[in-house]
């Protein structure tokens, strides 16, 4: 069963953490996964039925461009998850990052570099304050991020007066707007799709292939066990915040570039991203969970806002759609585990 | 308990902790106590009124709407459920009611009788798909959200049908001092605490809450036990927007999410003290909790706070309650 020599094999009434090679680790997540890479693939198959130019790279690269700011919370969002916490402030903080970029940027490329590094400290302070609240004040973290995306949402209405002003400069938008021109086979490179390869690649080793991903892993799955056996359990669960709350600044940046500047562009993604999030195969409660399968349900999701528009839905059908389907999913997902064991 | 014979030695923070942990809403009362008497110093100060009965009945009938939904949203909590569909369902009850009884009163009874079928169905379905096909609650409650939001956007854009004048009695109307609706509340919250506490359902509830598998295991039919809470919580939304919509005289699609009534009643029955993962807490600390909610937004309106920094405050207050209780819960050894 394993490559490497173990002790002799006791039956274990609950998975553990880590078992077997990584391959097996990984042929493991694959299954666990695979519902959701097959609703994708579906989606897509249905999309390119209806409008076949969708397969030809740029038409697909664009896709994964508008796609890229939810991916990236999605991403996020699983380290909060898999650590056993909820994040609800991610939307609210897209909208900071959006309105605060717009208003002292205002359109004066030379100050883009200095505010996103701005824009990056608050995701930091976010983060380390949803952590020590969750994690020092005991505050169950549902409530400590609804109570974060409250003041958030407030206080960028409250600073604005409801109507943010000011402009993103191109620079700015460059990032979730513009391309690399003339790329080899593919045509059109958009830069949003460079960063999230990259990203999504950094968020899969962080939490598959790193000590610091396994120990989230096993914080999520028992706390109790997980801080006797020496892992610091508050400081897991707020690194996890502080990343969550980061890739929710680079998500903000990447929509700023295709976005229009309002205090509501961050409305609903939250739960778009928990959906996408427990889509790919991840337990709500923590200790599973697979970057590819979140990203994999984030894609799916856009897959079906945009298939479901192409059949010209209107907007409310969407909703209730997406409602059935999320449920759908969720619930194959859970009778297929309880087959399973 | 050989204890209880002796003298006690006068230790306050024993007693303190005791009385916690004697109430299921022990430190939100006391929030409440210091807040209202608090908010009755800072409004009066500012020349405003506070503690005239036209401020404090308006203050209740406000509270009524929250009030009710969040003893529902409070038994499923305390199931170890969550239902974040109640917002539309509100709106759903709002919107259907008042087409169907368009202002003619012969059809009030039709009416209600309609929107409850629909609300307990919609509670069913929710029990069903958590327990049956194991969906977590958060997101099958979050669907079927999403499911009522389309359906009813779909076919509604504003105010639809009329309530009769007979039926705005429930929204207007008292007896004496104490507004009717008042008295609806007081009455569900007072008949749920003596199911949570003195019948076999109530305890089944706080069993199935604290631990799913060990009160299944002991013969308590858990899956039926969190399915009844769910059609319970969805009844009370109903109740919820039949008050509504008695108060606006016709229905619209946005009452319910404009109300927040999802997460405010989430917020109502933790601030009240009961315990987001399930099996502790009560319906008299959610009723408290629904009041301190009402109290800052008076306080807030009397002193002309801007809309917006409103929501910043009642975030902060909300995260600091609940930090405060949960510090004293770890002092109390819990």
């Amino acid at each position: 069963m394993s490559a490497t020599p173990t002790a002799p094999e006791r039956s274990a009434p609950h998975e553990p953490v880590v078992k077997g090679s990584a391959a097996t680790r990984a042929l493991k997540t694959v299954k666990g996964t695979a519902p959701v890479f097959v609703l994708l693939i579906i989606l897509i198959a249905l999309i390119a039925q209806r409008t076949p130019v969708f397969l030809e790279p740029p038409v697909f690269l664009a896709f994964l461009l508008q796609a890229a700011p939810l991916v990236l919370l999605a991403c996020g969002q699983l380290f909060v998850i898999v650590s056993g916490e909820f994040d609800l402030s991610v939307g609210s903080l897209m909208t900071v990052t959006v309105v605060v970029a717009a208003r002292l940027i205002d359109g004066d490329p030379a100050k883009t570099y200095r505010v996103m590094a701005l824009l990056f400290g608050i995701g930091l302070l976010v983060g380390l304050v949803n952590g020590f609240v969750t994690t020092r004040l005991r505050v169950p973290s549902f409530i400590t991020t609804l109570g974060m995306l409250f003041i958030l949402d407030g206080a960028v209405n409250f600073w604005t007066g409801g109507a943010p002003r000011g402009s993103l400069p191109d620079n700015f938008r460059v990032f979730g707007r513009s391309a690399i021109e003339d790329f080899p086979v593919l045509g059109r490179l958009p830069y949003a799709v460079i960063v999230l390869v990259v990203l999504g690649a950094v968020a899969i080793y962080i939490l598959h292939f790193t000590d610091f991903g396994r120990r989230m892993m096993s914080t999520g799955g028992n706390p109790v066990a997980s801080e006797l056996s020496g892992v610091n359990v508050a400081r897991v669960k707020t690194a996890a915040f502080v990343l969550s709350a980061l890739f929710a600044v680079a998500a903000g940046i990447l929509y700023g570039g295709f976005t229009n500047v309002s205090a509501r562009v961050g409305e609903g993604f939250e739960l778009q991203a928990i959906s996408a999030v427990v889509l790919g195969g991840a337990l709500l409660g923590g200790g599973r969970g697979s970057m590819g399968g979140a990203m994999a349900g984030a894609l799916s999701l856009v897959a079906l806002f945009r298939l479901l528009n192409l059949y010209g839905y209107p907007q409310e059908i969407r909703d209730a759609i997406q409602g059935l389907i999320i449920i759908a999913a969720v619930a194959l997902a859970a009778l297929r585990s309880r087959a399973a064991r | 308990m050989a204890e209880r014979t002796l003298p006690r030695p006068l230790n306050l923070r024993q007693r303190y902790s005791e009385f916690i942990s004697s109430t299921s809403g022990g430190p939100i009362t006391i929030v409440l106590l210091v807040a209202f008497f608090g908010a009755w110093v800072l409004v009066a100060a500012t020349g405003g009124d506070f503690m005239t009965i036209d401020n404090i009945r308006s203050m209740l009938v406000r509270s009524v709407a929250l009030g009710i939904v969040a003893i529902g949203q409070t038994l499923v909590i305390l199931a170890g459920s969550l239902d974040l569909s109640v917002a539309y369902l509100v709106s759903v009850t709002a919107v259907l009611s008042s087409v169907i009884m368009d202002g003619d009163p012969s059809r009030i009874a039709l009416g209600i009788l309609v929107v409850f079928a629909v609300g307990a169905l919609v509670g069913l379905v929710n029990g069903l798909v958590i327990t049956k096909l194991r969906v977590n609650a958060f997101i099958a409650t979050l669907g079927m959200a999403l499911i009522l939001e389309g359906l009813l956007t779909a076919s509604f854009n504003n105010f639809s049908g009329a309530v009769p004048e007979e039926y705005q009695e429930l929204g207007y109307g008292r007896i004496g001092p104490f507004p009717w609706a008042v008295l609806l509340l007081a009455a569900l919250g007072g008949a749920v605490w003596y199911m949570l506490n003195r019948t076999r359902y109530g305890h089944h509830l706080f069993a199935v809450g604290g631990d799913f598998d060990t009160a299944r295991l002991s013969g308590v039919r858990a899956d039926w036990v969190i399915i009844r809470a769910h059609i319970f919580c969805s009844l009370t939304a109903v109740m919820t927007g039949l008050f509504i919509v008695s108060r606006l005289r016709a229905g619209a699609p946005w009452v319910g999410p404009d109300g927040a009534y999802d997460l405010q009643s989430i917020a109502a029955v933790v601030l009240g003290g009961t315990a987001l993962a399930g099996g502790r807490g009560g319906v008299g600390g959610t009723i408290s909790g629904v009041f301190l909610l009402a109290i800052l937004d008076n306080i807030f309106n009397q002193l002309g706070v801007n809309t917006f920094l409103k929501d910043v405050l009642r975030g902060v207050v909300l995260i600091a309650a609940i930090a405060i209780y949960a510090v004293q819960r770890k002092r109390a050894g819990r």
